[in-house]
């Protein structure tokens, strides 16, 4: 066979790479390169540098270092089986695509991850030497995320922390019986274990900056991990469980989905239809309900419907609220952040400034409606100096009334 | 008041501090940057005499971050909201803590825009590389909606602080010397003056298509992040025409190929072959050992085991019978009682050896009615059915054989979902969801159940003909 150049290789290794959803360059440590030495930067917030159709952010060059794989797992594009074109990068070019890319401003830095090529030990070196090689070599500052490899030496997995910002393990499926099934070849405890062992490497790492100012940074921006979502039964309720677990038992920083989509040259065992798009948004929105609302894991659990599913025509916290109309209406000018928090169609910056402001005045609809983006949505729920929703959050088309009216669908849409 | 620059923070803090000294209130103060058309009956006026009578107030920091964003935005009121905000603070200190205030809020929603010019600046600047006579230098043209150019350069400046770079924009341009650490400015620019392409681009624009999924296209939230009016500057922005019109086309295809290429590529095929440890027979056993826990309906409740199917799972015909007997619940293994006796002898007399072939049952927990200490066989109900569809479905979906055999009517029932006759189903094969042959023919056990001598020959005669006729199409099949 030919050798394939750089850019026949990136197209396979990127196109491989696709349906992995993190992309996030956030939260990790403040670096620049001021002072004229290395490049790059990062300064918390990530920065998105362009958007693909399919709606999702490139904040990062999301590539593999290699699409061959000696494990066969159902539901992914590179596994043994598969009849796709395999390429694998060397590990100086990812190194010079990165740095390339990254002095355009096209990147935020490098999202690897790879098959599994010889053995686990082997692929995982490889991954680490491309980071070593970008820090050392290249002086590189930018962000980088590292797939780790489950059953790889600990001690790579611990250069692998000390190279990147974050590092990050796959749970895959979001049941034991789902992985056993897609994924033979991985397993629960093992992927766990490894989660594990992260967890405690990056907290012993924080407690060495604490004591010694020379310690080096070990994965500032945390572990993260991402589950399939569509390819088994499992239901939201289920994933919403799971997901809860994990950032209690690893401290994950971010729970990734990834609704399933049709690869080619699929397993049978898939379902060749992909789950609505929608599911993976509602998902994401339930996440943010126990992170930043304080929603606990049950109540999102209480608002999926009773075949464990999340309603897809309405937000989760709607769906909630509906459901437990007994702890509305809320009044704004006296209720504490955790009940405004808990309205529908309020995010926690309006709740902030709301509670901010309402030391200067009493609310009326016209104020509360300045900090929202739809008032109409929120005021069945809510008492105002000036409002006070006569019965209809008893009324039995509530819903109706504030779900979304149906636009036109998008173009495709699932 | 006349300022220096439109985004002048220094030249409007400084005229503002002398204005509240001197008590001007804001309705007479007229604000404009110089160069811009003056006011037409206003003229530069001395301050009122007796400035400084007032004593000097501090303002609290979140006003002056809001003031620093607010003065790049390109709303040619800017500096005034401003000046009257200052003015209410001098009378209410906390009067920023009041987001409802139109004032505030107006003076918020300036300093987002902002902001989010610059995050998109940070985003959306894309560096091309030219030679100069002492190295390379990387000049981007960017054209911003408001006065952010000064704001943001220092995000570059610590970003490629070892780069030589430049960043042209109409209003004013911005180059880098990382010999000296400093910026410099210079005048405004059009596009022509920036490089037209970079080599990298197309390997960029390689990278951009390929990251792109076609099965989940959202074009609206797309644009909602990158604005069209962003896109003239950006190399990869040119392929999303082409990218959304190719998307359901590629993902119709992705869909096909996965629906078509059984036994197509010898990776698949050698990994089809019955290898213990493998993956397929991983998998296989993993389904197995999941459905000895089912409980999917009440069958599980009496009968000893469930009864899953056997057979190579590289096998060509898949046999699809009814249920587990009393003395298959009891081995475990399907199709070793009496029916299974005589469904052997007739494989055997068309053909076709049982070994290389997978057989499995529709239901796969006995059910019966106790009679004394009898357990006699009882038919299981629609629900039923459909409730173990599941399990048959996972084994043919592992083995995805080319012919299918339902053998009565459960099993018809179990494979299509209809409720079909058999003497009229047998005549022709039916086409599964999957796109394999399915052909129906009776259950062994009715031929057991027969009374008359001379009907059962012929029927057990017409059976051995099916399964003589399936053995030919599976060759067919496979070859």
């Amino acid at each position: 066979m030919a050798q394939l150049d750089t850019r026949e290789k990136l197209a396979i290794l990127a196109d491989a790479a696709k349906y992995d959803a993190s992309c996030a360059s956030s939260g990790t440590a403040k670096r620049d390169s001021k002072g004229g030495k290395g490049l790059g930067s990062t300064e918390g917030m990530g920065i998105c540098h362009a958007y693909a159709p399919d709606g999702r952010c490139i904040s990062l060059l999301k590539i593999l270092l290699t699409n061959s794989c000696i494990f066969d797992c159902h539901y992914c594009i590179n596994r043994k089986s598969s009849n796709v074109r395999r390429a694998r990068f060397t590990a100086q070019e990812v190194v010079q695509l990165t740095l390339a890319f990254y002095k355009r401003n096209y990147i935020e830095g490098l999202f690897l991850s790879s098959g599994i090529i010889k053995s686990s030990n082997y692929t995982m070196e490889q991954l680490v030497e491309v980071a070593r090689s970008l820090r050392e070599d290249h002086d590189f500052r930018g962000y980088i995320h590292l797939k780790t490899i489950p059953d790889a030496d600990p001690e790579l997995v611990r250069l692998a922390g000390l190279h990147a910002d974050r590092v990050s393990i796959n749970v895959e499926l979001p049941t034991v019986s789902g992985l056993e099934k897609l994924a033979p070849e991985k397993s629960a405890p093992q992927i766990e274990g490894a989660m594990l062992g992260m967890k405690g490497a990056i907290e012993d790492g924080k407690d060495a900056r604490k004591k010694y100012k020379s310690a080096p940074n070990f994965a500032p921006a945390g572990q993260s991990t991402q589950m399939i979502v569509g390819a088994d039964k499992a239901t939201d309720g289920d994933i919403v469980t799971k997901a809860s677990t994990l950032y209690d038992r690893f401290s994950l920083r971010r729970v990734y989905y990834s609704a399933f989509s049709p690869i080619p040259d699929a397993s049978a065992v898939l379902p060749l239809q992909r789950p609505p798009l929608m599911r993976e948004h509602r998902l994401y929105q339930s996440d943010w309900l126990m992170r930043f609302y304080g929603f606990k894991p049950a109540e999102v659990v209480q608002a999926a419907g009773d075949d464990g599913m999340l309603p897809l025509d309405i937000d989760p916290k709607l769906a909630w609220a509906l459901k437990f109309r007994e702890h509305f209406p809320v009044d704004v000018n006296r209720a504490p952040r955790e009940m405004l928090l808990r309205i529908p169609g309020l995010g926690t910056k309006a709740v902030d400034r709301l509670i901010r402001s309402r030391r200067h005045r009493r609310f009326t609809l016209d104020d509360v409606a300045r900090l929202t983006v739809s008032i109409a949505k929120i005021r069945p729920f809510i008492v105002t100096a000036d409002w006070r929703p006569t019965l209809l959050t008893d009324r039995a088309d509530l819903r109706t009334l504030v779900a979304p009216k149906v636009s036109q669908l998008e173009l495709f849409a699932a | 008041m006349t300022l220096d620059r439109p985004d002048d923070f220094d030249g409007w803090r400084e005229a503002a501090r002398e204005l509240i000294g001197a008590g001007v209130p804001p309705m007479s103060v007229v604000w404009q940057v110089a160069g811009d058309d003056g006011e037409l009956f206003g003229s530069e006026g001395a301050l009122p005499p007796g400035g400084g009578g007032q004593p000097m107030f501090s303002v609290p920091k979140p006003f002056i971050d809001l003031a620093k964003a607010a003065v790049c935005h390109s709303d040619p009121q800017r500096f005034a909201l401003l000046y009257a905000l200052l003015w209410k603070l001098k009378g209410n200190r906390r009067a920023l803590e009041d987001r409802a205030d139109p004032l505030v809020d107006r003076l918020e929603k300036l300093a987002k825009e902002v902001r989010r010019d610059a995050h998109k600046m940070h985003a959306f600047v894309r560096f091309r590389e030219v030679a100069e006579e002492n190295g390379t230098r990387f000049v981007a043209f960017f054209e911003p909606d408001h006065h952010i150019v000064r704001r943001e350069a220092g995000f570059f400046a610590r970003r490629f602080a070892s780069m030589r770079w430049s960043i042209l924009t109409p209003e004013l341009s911005i180059h880098w010397a990382p010999e000296t650490q400093t910026l410099c400015e210079g005048p405004g620019a059009t596009r022509a003056d920036a490089p037209d392409g970079d080599p990298l681009e197309e390997t960029w624009r390689t990278y951009y298509s390929s990251i792109f999924n076609p099965a989940r296209l959202k074009i609206g939230a797309m644009l909602k992040e990158m604005p069209k009016k962003y896109w003239r500057n950006m190399p990869e922005t040119s392929l999303v025409a082409p990218l959304i019109a190719g998307a359901r086309a590629r993902e119709l295809e992705m869909i096909e190929r996965s629906a078509n290429n059984f036994g197509a590529e010898a990776a698949v095929k050698a990994e089809r072959q019955l290898q213990t440890g493998g993956n397929l027979r991983a998998s296989w056993e993993a389904l197995m050992a999941e459905a000895r826990g089912c409980t999917r309906c009440d069958l599980h409740c009496n009968a000893t085991q469930t009864v899953f199917g056997e057979g190579p799972l590289d096998a060509c015909i898949l046999f699809v019978g009814e249920q587990p007997g009393d003395q298959e619940d009891v081995a475990g293994r399907p199709f070793v009682g009496p029916a299974g006796q005589l469904f052997d002898a007739a494989l055997e007399k068309a053909g076709i050896d049982r070994t290389q072939t997978y057989v499995t049952n529709a239901v796969k927990h006995f059910k019966f009615v106790l009679r004394g200490k009898k357990r006699i066989h009882s038919k299981p109900d629609t629900a039923e059915i459909d409730a173990c569809r599941w399990w048959q479905e996972q084994e043919r979906a592992l083995i995805r054989p080319p012919l299918t055999v339902a053998l009565g009517a459960t099993a018809a029932r179990s494979l299509t979902g209809k409720t079909l006759t058999i003497s009229r189903a047998r005549e022709a094969p039916l086409t599964l969801a999957d796109g394999s042959e399915c052909w129906v023919t009776v259950h062994p056990s009715f031929l057991l159940r027969i009374p008359e001598e001379d009907r059962r020959a012929e029927e057990r005669a017409k059976f051995v003909e099916d399964l003589t006729r399936i053995r030919a199409r599976a060759k067919e099949l496979a070859s």
